[in-house]
């Protein structure tokens, strides 16, 4: 479930309210709040379109995990997602990897 | 760049609410729904998509990765694709649309390509086009859907359809759950693209489909078809969301104690893993996947690590508790029945695309794989969009009709009872998830799960309108317990074992029952029976 607005990247585009389609999401005068944690889906896609990597989705789907945001920037798990599906500049040449051909048919 | 002057027109509407005028309203902005829109815009028609959460984000495929059904226009190939999933279908299947489904997806797939899709290169240089990253698919259908020039309602769930005095439809309405408003459209055809069901079981990003679609064409007459191929489990970690069960044909299952599940396997197993399931905790290590397997996974599908990296765990060394979600009609083949090649269904202005629809026509009775369905949603979307279009511009230039609202249950008083979207909710889960009713099922069984769907049904149909606010939990609510009762009153109509219906009490094909099941009803659900085509063909030349 989604656990965490690390406020200090957060730039109050309030893409994420847009783009969850279970609408957990509300806009505010500053930004976002979680404002239905128990509608997530953990799909990752609020992530995978958050320009500032400022969101962290937990991956246990069933309860809410608190995280903390500080540990959190200590590792490479905001953003990753993103970096590994090609959706940042830097990875780029990631979009057109996709080996599933090769999986097929097992 | 398509140059557009026909957009869907809004008109002055009443303080809380906002109107369209269009020619064809697709409700469903998945990859079904994307496509119907931009091909009936495409033809002409002013076009508005409403999607329940985000178009590009919204349904099964945005989440995930999928694989597609493109097969080289080569005859052999053809032939050996068609005749692949025949068995497996239980011979449901039908060459007919087989073939032309073949043949949309191959060009609808090179569009894509045309378009931009990011198509990864072989080593021999060639285009790979039998899979699909789902973020980059949606987020460029969304781009096509907007550029076709389609006025797309994100964040509004349709919730009731608009018929004429005829019968036919002819719009619908919904809110606008970011807006607080409502929505209004007047379209001269309709196309549910909704997705399946999967009874709100997080498996991934299934949590928008709760037969929404179904429950709202059901209310115009609509019917259904193969609903009792309603039963898929798709593999995850126990904790997590994500079903890739590709990834786990490399897995070993095994029980607590370490020793393995006999018989258990992604592809051909997956029963053995809901019976150790039923005993208690089974276990999955990918141990089957060489280095350059591993690789390829993560290249393919790096959402699949997610669960595993955020928390520690090395899926390929490490054992992990793995659960089976049910993924309903979204991986089943059941849906809306299908009457003509433009995907229309049985009730006029009424068209359906992608999971909405059935899938029997080229799956049968399992589909065993996203492809066939990736190849469907495409195809059927397509057909559906063109279909929806000539319809309406065969309706001629708009003209005054008096439309009513379809809508029954939650829109109505009745009885000084609330409507409790929460407690249905978990009462049709009840009956739906368990492996005992649902994977392995038996007349007796299914029976008494009826009897108490019913009775719930008898409830929720007469209690109280719900609450501006619990609107929409409650028609979804409404929509998984209909989607149930013709789900478990299709699977009592097929005594036999076919596809991925299971039958304790008749576990083997019977050749008789080579048909399909047709269903429909709310307040009374009924099932009768129809050839399949190789019957209706050999009837004719006798």
């Amino acid at each position: 479930m989604i656990e965490v607005i690390d406020a200090e990247r957060c730039t109050s585009c309030d893409i994420c309210v847009n783009v969850c389609p279970t609408n957990v999401f509300d806009k505010t005068e500053g930004i976002p709040v979680i404002a239905r944690q128990g509608d997530c889906q953990t799909c990752f896609l609020c992530e995978l379109y958050c320009p500032e990597d400022a969101l962290y989705v937990s991956p246990y789907a069933e309860e809410p995990r608190p995280t903390d945001v500080v540990a959190l920037r200590q590792t490479a798990a905001l953003g990753s997602y993103r970096r590994a599906v090609g959706w940042t500049d830097e990875t780029r040449d990631l979009r057109g990897i996709d080996r599933s051909y090769l999986l097929f048919g097992h | 760049m398509t140059v557009h002057e026909r957009r869907a027109e809004q008109r002055t509407a009443p303080g809380g609410s906002v109107e369209f005028d269009a020619d064809v309203l697709v409700i469903g902005g998945g990859p079904a729904g994307t496509w119907a829109a931009v091909s009936a815009a495409e033809r002409g028609a002013r076009v508005v998509l409403a999607d329940k959460g985000f178009c590009g984000t919204s349904g099964a495929t945005a989440a995930a990765g999928t694989g597609v059904w493109y097969v080289d226009p080569k005859p052999a190939l053809r032939e050996a694709a068609m005749a692949n999933r025949e068995k497996m279908g239980g011979h449901l299947q039908d060459r007919r649309w087989m073939a032309r489904v073949l043949d949309q997806t191959y060009e609808d797939s090179n569009r894509l390509a045309a378009w931009g899709y990011p198509y990864p290169v072989d080593d021999t240089g060639t285009s790979q086009r039998n899979s699909l990253q789902g973020p980059e698919y949606m987020r460029l259908m969304r781009k096509r859907t907007k550029q076709a020039g389609v006025t797309i309602l994100d964040h509004s769930p349709a919730l009731e359809l608009l018929v004429d005095d005829d019968g036919s439809v002819a719009g619908a309405s919904g809110v606008r759950r970011q807006k607080h408003d409502r929505w209004i459209v007047r379209a001269k055809a309709v196309v549910i693209a909704t997705g399946g069901c999967a009874f709100l079981s997080k498996t991934l990003g299934s949590n928008v489909l709760t037969g929404d679609g179904y429950l709202m064409a059901a209310e115009v007459g609509a019917e259904f078809s193969s609903m009792e191929f309603s039963n898929p489990y798709a593999i995850s970690p126990a904790f997590g969301s994500v079903t890739k069960t590709l990834f786990y044909g490399w897995a070993t299952f095994s029980y607590e104690d370490g020793s393995v599940v006999p018989g258990a396997a992604s592809k051909g197993g997956r029963s053995a893993i809901a019976r150790a399931l039923l005993q208690g905790p089974v276990y999955a290590r990918l141990d089957k996947a060489d280095d350059d397997v591993q690789r390829h996974m993560r290249a393919s599908q790096p959402n699949f690590f997610l669960p595993f990296d955020r928390t520690g765990i090395d899926p390929f060394r490490e054992r992990f508790s793995v659960t089976l979600r049910l993924e309903g009609t979204v991986r089943g083949t059941g849906g809306l029945r299908i009457v003509d090649d433009s995907c229309a269904t049985s009730v006029p202005g009424l068209y359906a695309a992608g999971d909405a629809a059935t899938r029997e026509l080229i799956c049968g009775g399992f589909t065993g794989g996203g492809s066939h369905n990736a190849a469907w949603a495409m195809s059927s979307g397509t057909w559906a969009g063109w279909g929806a279009a000539g319809y309406a511009r065969q309706l001629g230039p708009a003209r005054q009709r008096r439309l009513a609202s379809a809508g029954t249950v939650a829109f109505r008083s009745k009885a000084g009872r609330a409507f409790e979207p929460a407690t249905l909710t978990k009462a049709v889960q009840d009956e739906v998830y368990p492996y005992e009713l649902n994977y392995f099922r038996h007349a007796s069984r299914l029976e008494s799960a009826l009897e108490r769907l019913d009775a719930a049904w008898v409830d929720a149909s007469s209690a109280d309108a719900a609450s501006k606010d619990d609107l929409l939990r409650a028609r979804e609510s409404a929509a998984m317990l209909a989607t149930s009762r013709w789900m478990y009153r299709s699977a009592l109509a097929r005594n036999e074992s076919r596809g991925m219906h299971r039958r304790d009490d008749y576990p083997y094909q019977d050749d008789r029952q080579r048909h399909y099941v047709t269903s429909g009803g709310l307040d009374e659900v009924w099932t009768t029976v129809r050839p399949h085509a190789d019957a209706s063909y050999s009837e004719a030349a006798e």
